[in-house]
This record gives structure tokens, C-alpha cells and sequence, in this order.
């Protein structure tokens, strides 16, 4: 090679450092990351209950052959406010909606509950977020569908909004 | 209405580095020289406007004016003032304001005290910094407006509690000023090409301007360790984050150009080499400000993601460093290659330094981008941890402490190879008692820890070598600069290495009364409390800590629950003794009324930071020096120090 050329070749490298880089900007989609536990039985695990008047959650609570929902979340989540009242509708269609708050404190949660509403019949209290990591959620809020013999059929991740309400309704109908 | 006079400020400021720009490259054009003195005015100018919009941009988050959109998403009237002028750079627009005030700042500084570059090559320097600051005053003033305004909003959200610290206040402006400063190398490297002006008087002129951004920056990364080793709770002191690495890599190009320009300056060689450099520095700071900016990279810093911005960021590089690469690429060739030397020389030791620090470079370059790179192509994400880092980075820092041992010794131009290894005998011997010491006391360490322990014994001796048999007080001053910083590396290299081979960890669930052993001590939890603070809810953990059945003292980590945004922080308790520090962390509450405390016995790390500090001070006094023989009026030429053909030894 030529002293010309490779006098260039910074020139290159720097040409091909900043394509990579527009090809990051173009795929903004960073965030979401998927559990690989879809597909496998919920890991096992145990939260002790959060409020005084639900019980707390263990996985041994998920075979017994009703499909449910697995709420991540947190009363420090803003996000989380927002996807409440589609919860308690959800709720009050019949679905069984089983909480876990990462990260969380039980007066705070009383505070959070007491504010927005309880759309859950079990709360448990993942205080150091292991139960979290074990479920390959990444984030609050994410919604698992489980079905009844305890495994993880879907991930939702982000807020559940009315638009997600007829696929998961659906996906607990197929998951008995 | 402070807010309307700080952005009008803003735009009369961008078209003043607009005329800077202009009038600039005008003047170099035949028979317009007469266009010349006005540039010096105009850059005064743009810097005092800029100012002005900064301190206005201050004057609206000190009133916490909620109708600025900026302090609404940004701060909250309950917070304390510090955090609420600090809060101005603790977000993506005010950070960049910061960005250009200081990079109109130092045109200023060049325009005023910039008196030995040639005059042509002077304006250049100064028509490319103002081309510099014209492109991020458009990027602030059309994608990141810092005084757009809104309505109807009373309180607002509040600073992220992880920057709620002092060390929010001096970090980042030290930082910038380190980043931003380089910009000085790379408009005079332009200036330089442009003029076709490479050579010692060149290489002289630009030093000043290199030492003092290179202070700053190893000031800014030596704090920004310490203030994530104590506000993170992880114990750790550097993370090989890739907002780290963002700051690591320009210090490593200066550092590699701090030594070229040397021997630009003194031997008028690697002249290519020193301007390549002298654009990378600059250019790295630009990178690692796109990647904090534009959270293309997952980090602990990344604030808001943008993409807009980030393409709007990506383009003013490919501008800027593609164009400085595309004129170095036309123009170098016409440089004439300086003057050799021989392979034992001290010209040759400070290639090796460099070569190795550009090694270093590129392997944190690559292990930060990597991710990026894969996910780009295959979509996989993986993340590139401290493992690679440490592996790949800490034998090569060993072999260029090796160098740093040797270079200062070796002559300029020609040595032998058996005179160097006499002047390193003492050196040696310390490196030979540094091992038998920790044989005979440490037992088994790792090889790495072992290898950089003894390294930091040799390089400690060796750079005292430079001193011996001197008169000290004829000895100039940027002379003990050098030693100093070179002896600030060996000592950071040896707290490094303590840390990681000496470090006693335990993480145990503690209910009151019962007793734990971290090293030699034995801490005892009395009680967990309440403690309210200023804006956030606190528990502080009440530990009676005794070493060895001494007298017991109380260490009081905190757990603060913010609601200003929602979020928890932990406050480790850290107690410093001559010998190291003891670290303790409040956890989470566990069963019952048991609570995880982590605790951490760290032998002699600070001596990390102990060790930037010299370096930094070390730099401090080298541009004292260098400013003292180059730059003050010559009445000093006459006395006999200057007098003495002396060769001039590196910094």
C-alpha cells in the first residue's frame, strides 16, 4: 500500500466507527428485553406478603390449574399508575391478577394501593428484585400470563393498556 | 424574561463563531491579512456571550422558574441550592451549555494569550475553533433548546438522586473543561495543517494548552472514580462503563499526545504523529460525548434517548473529524519527516509509550463498542464487562510501567542499552524487595496484583532517578513535574493493586446486638433509625466498629428513599485509615427485623486516587514551568540555567 492510501485509512476507520454508530441510532429498540423463561415453568420462588389483608406469593400458587396474570410492579413506577384501572377491569372480568412489587416497602404500597386501587388478589414484596431476575423481567411494570400447570406463556413488557386487554383475555382462555 | 435574554445571548453568540469562522478564513486568502486582528475581538465576544446565556440558564434554576421546561423536568423547589445551580449541567441541554460555554472559553483564551504561534497559523487555530463551536451552538439552539418554555406547570420533577451529591457540582465541569479543552489541540493541529506550520515552535506553542486540558481531565476522572465509589455502594472504584471509558479515552490520546508533542518540541520528530494525535484527543472527546448524549450505549449515565439528537450529534462529527482526517490525509505528506534518532533513545521510549497507550486505546475503544457493533450487525446483545477490560488493559498498563521506568533515564537520540540498566539497578532492587516482602507476608496473591505491585515498586525508584545527583535547585520546574507524575502513577498502580488483592468482602443479614468480622475489625449493629432528610426519607444503620478490642467507634450508613423522582440511594459509611478504609453498606431489610449489611475492608485504596491527584498536581507544576521558560518575557534567557545546553527532559 501506498504511503498516500494509508495516509487515508484514518479517514476509513473513522467512516466505518460512524456508520456502526447510525446503525445503533437507527434501531432504538434498546430497551426491550425478552425473558427467555417464556415457554418454561415459572422459576421457583417466594414473596413474602406485602399487605397485611392479601397473602404473599409463591410459585407453588400457580398449579393449581387456573390460569393467571404476574404483575411487575412497583408503587415507585410511575407507568405503573397508569395501567391500573385496565387491571382492576381486568380484575373485575374475572381475572386473577397476582402482584409482585420490586424494590417496594409495604407502607409505600399501602399509600400506592389506597391511591389507584387493588387490582390484585395476592401481593407479594420482592425486596431485592431476585424474584424479578428469576422471571427474566427487566423492567416494572411487565405482565406474565402463567397458565395452570405453572407455565409462562407470554410476556408483556411496559404498561397494559385496553388494546392489550383482548390478547391476553385470549391467551388466559387457551392457557387452562 | 431571563430566559428569552439567555437565548438571544445564545444565537448572538453563534454568530459571532460564525464571524470568528469567516473572518478567519477570509484572512488567509491573499492580500486579506488586514482582516486578521479582528478575529481576536470577535472571539473575546462569543465568549462573554456565552457566558451570559450560561448564567442565565443558572439565574432560572436558581429562581426554580417551573414555566422553563428545563427546570420543571429537571428540579424541584424543595431541593437544596447547591443541587439547584448544580442542576444546571446535571441534564442533556444545560450539560451541553456547559459544553460550549467552555468551549468558547478557551478560543477566548487562545485569543488573548496565545503570543508564539506564527500569525497565520494563529488565525486558523482560532477560524477552526469558532467552526467548532458554530456547529454545537446549532445543535443546542435547534435540537436542544435550554430555555424552551412551558405552561401550566407548579412543581417540578426533580433532579435524579444518584447526581444529588456534591460531587455533581465538580465533576462535570471539571470534566468538560478537560474534554472541551482538548478542542484547543485540535484547532491548532488544523490550524497547523492548513498553515502547513508543523514544527517545534508549533509543538511549544500547543503544549501549554495540552498540560492544561490534561489536567482537568485526569482531575475530573480521578474525582469521578471517587464520587462512584462512595455514592454507588458497590465498593468498586471503576466499572469500565462505557460513560467511563467515554473520559478514559481522550485522557489516553492527551496522555500519548502530551509525550509526542515533546518531542516535537524538543527533537522536531513525529511530526505526523503529533498532529494524528492532536485530532484524536479532541475527536474522542466528541465520541464520548455522543455516546453519554445520544444513549445509543446502555449505561449508568444515560439519561433521556433521542435519536434526533443523536443523529444530529453523529453528523457534526463525521464533519468534524472527517474533515480534520481528510485534511490530514492531503496535507501530511507535504510535512517533512523531522529528525531521526536510534532505537535506544529517549525519543524511541516515547514512541513505545505511545504505541502502548494507543493499544489501550483500542482495546477500550472496541470492548465499548463492541455491543454496539454486534447488536448492529446480528442483533444479539451482549455486554462487554470489567473481565475483558481488566485482562486485556492491565498487562499492557504493566509493560508502559515497565517503559515509564526506563524512558526519563534514557538520553535524546542515541544511548546504550547497558548505561540505561545502570541507572536502573536501585530501581530494580526495590522491585526485587517489593517481592520478597510480599512472599514473606502476603502469601499467594494474584499474578496480576503481583506483577503491578512490583511494577509500582520500580517505577517509584526509577522516577525519582531523574533527580539524582542534580542540582535541585537548578533543576527546572517541569522537571519535578514529571517525577511527580510519574511517581502519582506508580502509587495509584500500587493502591489498584492492594485493592484487588488484599480486599476483604462479607455480605451477612444482621439483627441488633449481633457481631460481625470484616479484617481486623468486628462490627456490631446497635439499632437501625429514621432519619428525615432535607428532600428525601433516610435509614441510617447505627454500627459500633472496633479494631483488634480497640476503642469502639460508631459508622452510620445510610439508606435514603427519595420521592422527588421515587428512588433509593444507598450512603455507604466509609472511614479512612492510614492503611486503607472500611466501607459499609445498609441493604434491604431481610426477615424479621434483620437487615443485610455489606462490608468491605479495603487495604490502601487510596492510594488510587491519591496517586491521580500527584499526577494531576504533577501536571500542574510541568505547565507552571513550561509557562515560566516559553511563554514569559525572555529576561531569564541571560542567566546561566538557560544558558547551558541542556537536554530537555520529558514530561
Amino acid at each position: 500500500m501506498s504511503r498516500k492510501l494509508l495516509l487515508w485509512l484514518p479517514f476509513a476507520l473513522v467512516f466505518v466507527l460512524f456508520a456502526v454508530f447510525w446503525l445503533g441510532l437507527k434501531n432504538p429498540d434498546d430497551r426491550i428485553i425478552a425473558s427467555n423463561m417464556v415457554g418454561k415453568p415459572l422459576p421457583e420462588f417466594s414473596a413474602r406478603a406485602a399487605m397485611p389483608d392479601r397473602p404473599g406469593v409463591t410459585s407453588a400458587d400457580f398449579t393449581d390449574g387456573k390460569p393467571r396474570l404476574l404483575n411487575v410492579f412497583a408503587s415507585w413506577c410511575v407507568p405503573c399508575v397508569r395501567e391500573v384501572p385496565v387491571l382492576l377491569r381486568m380484575q373485575q372480568q374475572g381475572v386473577e391478577i397476582v402482584g409482585v412489587a420490586v424494590h417496594d416497602s409495604s407502607p409505600a404500597l399501602a399509600t400506592f394501593l389506597a391511591q389507584n386501587g387493588n387490582p390484585y388478589d395476592r401481593i407479594g414484596l420482592d425486596e431485592g428484585g431476585r424474584a424479578q431476575i428469576e422471571f427474566g423481567s427487566s423492567g416494572v411494570p411487565e405482565t406474565f400470563v402463567v397458565d395452570g400447570k405453572g407455565r409462562i406463556v407470554h410476556q408483556h413488557i411496559g404498561v397494559v393498556t385496553e388494546q392489550d386487554v383482548p390478547q391476553l383475555l385470549g391467551m388466559l382462555g387457551k392457557a387452562q | 424574561m431571563i430566559a428569552e435574554a439567555g437565548l438571544a445571548a445564545l444565537w448572538l453568540a453563534a454568530v459571532m463563531a460564525l464571524l470568528q469562522f469567516a473572518l478567519g478564513a477570509l484572512a488567509l486568502g491573499r492580500g486579506r491579512a488586514g482582516l486578521a486582528p479582528a478575529i481576536q475581538p470577535v472571539a473575546v465576544v462569543q465568549a462573554v456571550l456565552v457566558c451570559i446565556a450560561f448564567f442565565c440558564l443558572i439565574a432560572v434554576f436558581v429562581r426554580s422558574d417551573m414555566s422553563v421546561l428545563l427546570v420543571a423536568a429537571n428540579s424541584h423547589s424543595a431541593k437544596p441550592m447547591l443541587y439547584k445551580i448544580a442542576g444546571t449541567w446535571g441534564n442533556h441541554e444545560g450539560s451541553m451549555l456547559l459544553w460550549v460555554t467552555i468551549l468558547g472559553v478557551a478560543g477566548a483564551t487562545i485569543a488573548l494569550f496565545e503570543r508564539q504561534l506564527r500569525e497565520d497559523t494563529r488565525v486558523a487555530t482560532l477560524a477552526a475553533q469558532g467552526a467548532i463551536a458554530l456547529g454545537f451552538y446549532a445543535f443546542l439552539l435547534f435540537s436542544s433548546n435550554p430555555f424552551a418554555r412551558i405552561e401550566n406547570v407548579v412543581e417540578g420533577a426533580g433532579l435524579n438522586p444518584l447526581l444529588q451529591d456534591p460531587g455533581l457540582a465538580f465533576h462535570p465541569p471539571t470534566l468538560y473543561a478537560g474534554y472541551v479543552g482538548m478542542s484547543a489541540a485540535f484547532s491548532f493541529a488544523v490550524g497547523a495543517l492548513v498553515t502547513r506550520n508543523v514544527g517545534p515552535d508549533f509543538a511549544r506553542a500547543m503544549r501549554p494548552w495540552i498540560l492544561g486540558a490534561w489536567i482537568f481531565l485526569t482531575v475530573g476522572i480521578t474525582a469521578g472514580s471517587y464520587w462512584a465509589y462512595y455514592t454507588l455502594g458497590w465498593g468498586g472504584w471503576w466499572f469500565w462503563d462505557p460513560v467511563e471509558n467515554a473520559s478514559l479515552m481522550p485522557w489516553l490520546a492527551a496522555t500519548a499526545l502530551l509525550h509526542s508533542v515533546t518531542v516535537l518540541a524538543t527533537r522536531d520528530g513525529l511530526r505526523a504523529w503529533t498532529i494524528m494525535l492532536s485530532v484524536l484527543a479532541f475527536s474522542m472527546s466528541m465520541v464520548g460525548t455522543f455516546l453519554v448524549r445520544s444513549g445509543i450505549l446502555t449505561s449508568v449515565h444515560s439519561f433521556a434517548v433521542d435519536p434526533e439528537r443523536g443523529v444530529f450529534i453523529l453528523a457534526l462529527l463525521a464533519i468534524y473529524i472527517g474533515g480534520a482526517l481528510a485534511l490530514f490525509a492531503m496535507r501530511i505528506g507535504t510535512v517533512s519527516e523531522g529528525s531521526r534518532f536510534d532505537i535506544v533513545s529517549r525519543e524511541a521510549a516515547l514512541v513505545l509509550n505511545n504505541l502502548m497507550l494507543t493499544v489501550v486505546l483500542v482495546v477500550v475503544l472496541a470492548g465499548t463498542l463492541y455491543p454496539l457493533a454486534l447488536e448492529a450487525t446480528s442483533g444479539t446483545k451482549i455486554s462487554v464487562g470489567a473481565p475483558y477490560f481488566n485482562s486485556v488493559a492491565g498487562p499492557i498498563a504493566l509493560i508502559t510501567m515497565v517503559l515509564l521506568a526506563a524512558g526519563p533515564l534514557l538520553r535524546w537520540r542515541s544511548d546504550k542499552p547497558r548505561l540505561v540498566l545502570d541507572r536502573l539497578v536501585f530501581s530494580f532492587l526495590a522491585g526485587a524487595a517489593a517481592l520478597l516482602l510480599i512472599a514473606a507476608f502476603a502469601g499467594s496473591i494474584g499474578i496480576l496484583p503481583l506483577l503491578g505491585l512490583v511494577a509500582a515498586a520500580i517505577v517509584a525508584v526509577a522516577s525519582l532517578a531523574p533527580l539524582w545527583k542534580r542540582n535541585l535547585k537548578r533543576t527546572p520546574l517541569f522537571t519535578f513535574g514529571m517525577v511527580m507524575a510519574h511517581m502519582g502513577c506508580a502509587v495509584s498502580m500500587a493502591g489498584m493493586a492492594c485493592d484487588s488483592a488484599f480486599t476483604r468482602e462479607t455480605m451477612v443479614a444482621m439483627g441488633p446486638g449481633e457481631t460481625q468480622a470484616v479484617g481486623d475489625f468486628a462490627v456490631t449493629l446497635a439499632g437501625v433509625r429514621e432519619r428525615p432528610g432535607p428532600n428525601y426519607q433516610a435509614l441510617e444503620a447505627v454500627l459500633s466498629v472496633s479494631e483488634k478490642g480497640g476503642t469502639p467507634f460508631e459508622m452510620l450508613p445510610q439508606l435514603h428513599q427519595f420521592t422527588d423522582p421515587p428512588m433509593q440511594t444507598n450512603q455507604a459509611a466509609i472511614r479512612t485509615f492510614w492503611n486503607g478504609q472500611l466501607y459499609l453498606v445498609l441493604g434491604e431489610q431481610s426477615d424479621g427485623d434483620k437487615w443485610v449489611m455489606r462490608m468491605w475492608w479495603k487495604p490502601f485504596v487510596t492510594l488510587i486516587w491519591l496517586g491521580g491527584a500527584m499526577i494531576a498536581l504533577g501536571g500542574m507544576l510541568s505547565l507552571l514551568g513550561r509557562v515560566r521558560r516559553d511563554f514569559l518575557p525572555r529576561r531569564r534567557r541571560t542567566a546561566t540555567v538557560e544558558a547551558l545546553p541542556e537536554p530537555e527532559p520529558a514530561e
